[in-house]
């Protein structure tokens, strides 16, 4: 039935995009406070990924693996600000890009040579492996229905802890005057390490959750990362609400065109030439959705500092 | 008298090394290190590219392998329809065949990566900063998963050129012929970028760079200059992605990926932003790198990181930077 279909892959775009929405939430903040482009976020994805796989094998349990991703990703994080990213913030954007893209090197092939080339084995926990029935007609995985809710849950989580609470005001007034905050005796450093790290563990936690659909491997971050990049573009970049509909919409974009493109060329096109026309089509969509908003609204969706 | 400062002494230094090393290979009758240093001259044209819009112009480009890429396909397109004897397309009577001339490959390439230029240059210089960076980024992407997704031209298996193309009468299977072809063209485009950095242009280039506003303020608009930077810069890239392609005899999405844009940017940073000859110290040491201590271990990304990693954090001039000092503002 082809309306059970079309449900289930707005389900699935929904997933996608909660997914995308753990990624670039970091991505966005880090930007948003520290002004620091990181294109080790991805980085940061594979080792939450690795850490939930190498842990729910040693013990068994899919959930202390996630655990593990959340503190093995935020713990990565920590260092790496500590020891690389702080010394980047006065510096321009392409050495930002350049030492990040060194931080990709270096984890990537140090994970190589830890654990090989071959992927690791992550399964769905045992509870959420069969599909759930919803409405009493649909059924629907309900392990992509658990990172909806996850990605939901972060997403509100996210919004307390920045509008709400005493930590969020700091940041905040960090992303607009850093000098400001630090002369009112903010310990800026320490609070600079702790958006990292926040950001680090949401990309760690994402790399689990997608690790039990996809395969655990050297290089499952880089992907991801650009689509978390195109995330926060069309967003604006700093603003976790821009992230989450940009997020949202490139989910749906993605998801929906590899499912709606080749079929509405079937109508007018032969098979073949419809599926290789719709792939190829369907694959770029969401660069063409890109440049099409950067060209209405240069400064993407949600402007950071309104 | 004539005098040269340590950066034109060092200059002159890199050209006699690099003209000497395959020379003495050919003497030594070791073919392969002639391939390796004409590997070493095409990625340090692509760098001499992106060096034109990113040292000068400041324009942190980071979908340069598009380009390169773009190139690689001309050359590969052409070549596979010359070898097959197939159209390249034939429209209502108008029938275009393939080519096996790295002439006609050459100003294809030059001319459809500097279409394709202009096109994302005008949607990304409209924007700034990490905007800017990401953008070329997202459009590279682009053009890699429509060369994945696109069956015609062998998709993610990339495609073959059976037989290098042909140039003049000349024997282009001869490592060392197909060696000077490179380093002519080398020579060629870092005569071209050195003429339009002391040309009106590269000044207005440079003031683009430096303030927006001030070179706005008298009168020049620095859109257009900027995208006539973007647009040389990946049209020089796209020669090296041609000459690439017929180094390897091989196409694949690989030379579009970011990866790739993101190594023609370690050429151009190892050696030192905005110098002349910055991309052949950085290419030739990413070589070096990939070869030396690839024999040794797999994992020499591990060291080109961190290689990388503290050139940026505390060698901010390069390579060159580092044994010619500092760069003279004039």
């Amino acid at each position: 039935m082809p309306l059970t279909l079309l449900f289930e892959q707005l389900l699935n775009s929904l997933q996608f995009g909660m997914m995308l929405f753990l990624m670039s939430a970091g991505l966005t903040l880090v930007f948003g406070v520290m002004g620091l482009i990181n294109l080790a976020h991805g980085v940061l994805y594979m080792v939450g990924a690795f850490a939930c796989a190498i842990v729910a094998s040693l013990t068994g349990s899919f959930w202390l693996g996630l655990v593990a991703s959340l503190i093995a990703a935020a713990m990565a994080g920590a260092l790496v600000e500590i020891g690389v990213i702080r010394k980047l913030y006065q510096r321009d954007h392409l050495d930002q890009v350049l030492a990040t893209y060194a931080l990709i090197l270096i984890f990537s092939e140090a994970t190589r040579w830890l654990f090989g080339s071959f992927p690791l084995y992550l399964d769905v926990p045992q509870i959420l492996a069969t599909p759930i029935n919803l409405f009493g007609w649909f059924y629907y995985s309900s392990y992509r229905l658990f990172i909806i809710f996850v990605g939901l849950v972060v997403a509100v989580g996210l919004y307390w802890l920045i509008v709400k609470t005493r930590l969020g005001m700091r940041i905040r007034a960090g992303a607009t005057d850093r000098e400001m905050i630090a002369a009112l005796g903010v310990d800026i450093r320490t609070l600079y390490t702790l958006v990292f790290a926040l950001g680090a563990g949401l990309a760690g936690l994402a790399g689990a959750l997608l690790g039990a659909l996809q395969s655990v491997e050297v290089g499952m971050g880089d992907s991801v990362l650009i689509l978390a990049f195109v995330v926060i573009v069309i967003g604006g970049i700093g603003s976790i609400k821009g992230a989450f509909i940009g997020a949202m919409l490139v989910g749906l974009v993605d998801t929906m065109g590899r499912f709606l493109l080749p079929e509405l060329l079937a109508l007018f096109l032969t098979p073949e030439s419809a599926a290789s026309i719709g792939g190829a089509l369907s694959s770029v969509a969401i660069y063409i959705l890109m440049a099409v908003i950067l060209v209405v609204k240069p400064k993407g969706l949600v402007s950071a500092n309104a | 008298m004539l005098s040269i400062n340590r950066e034109q002494k060092l200059n002159l230094l890199i050209i006699v090394v690099i003209l000497a090393l395959p020379s003495a290979a050919l003497w030594l009758q070791e073919p392969f290190y002639i391939t390796l240093m004409t590997k070493v001259v095409i990625l340090a044209l692509a760098g001499v590219g992106l060096n034109l819009a990113l040292g000068l112009g400041g324009l942190v480009s980071f979908g340069h392998a598009a380009f390169f890429g773009i190139g690689g396909y001309v050359a590969g397109i052409l070549a596979s329809h010359a070898f097959n004897d197939e159209w390249l397309f034939s429209f209502f009577g108008l029938q275009v065949s393939g080519s096996s001339s790295m002439l006609l490959i050459w100003l294809l390439a030059i001319i459809v990566a500097a279409i394709i230029a202009a096109v994302i240059g005008y949607f990304s210089l409209r924007t700034q900063g990490v905007y800017f960076i990401m953008i070329t980024l997202a459009f590279a992407q682009m053009i890699y998963y429509f060369a994945i997704a696109w069956p015609a031209y062998g998709g993610e298996d990339g495609l073959s050129i059976y037989v290098r193309n042909q140039l003049l009468s000349l024997n282009t299977a001869d490592p060392m012929i197909f060696f000077a072809i490179c380093f002519i063209l080398l020579m060629a485009a870092l005569a071209l970028v050195s003429m339009l950095r002391n040309s009106h242009f590269g000044a207005a280039l440079q003031a683009a760079r430096q303030n927006e506003q001030r070179l706005a303020a008298i009168g020049i608009r620095p859109f257009g200059i900027k995208l006539t930077a973007f647009v040389i810069s990946a049209a020089i890239t796209a020669l090296a992605g041609a000459l690439f392609a017929d180094l390897n005899r091989f196409v694949s999405p690989d030379m579009l990926s970011w990866h790739t844009s993101g190594e023609i940017m370690i050429f151009v940073i190892l050696g030192g932003v905005g110098r002349l000859m910055g991309p052949i110290v950085g290419a030739a040491l990413y070589v070096l790198f990939e070869y030396y201590l690839g024999g040794i271990t797999e994992h020499w990304g591990l060291f080109l990181g961190i290689l990388l990693l503290t050139v940026v954090l505390f060698a901010r001039g390069g390579i060159v930077g580092l044994i010619a000092g500092e760069l003279k503002h004039e």
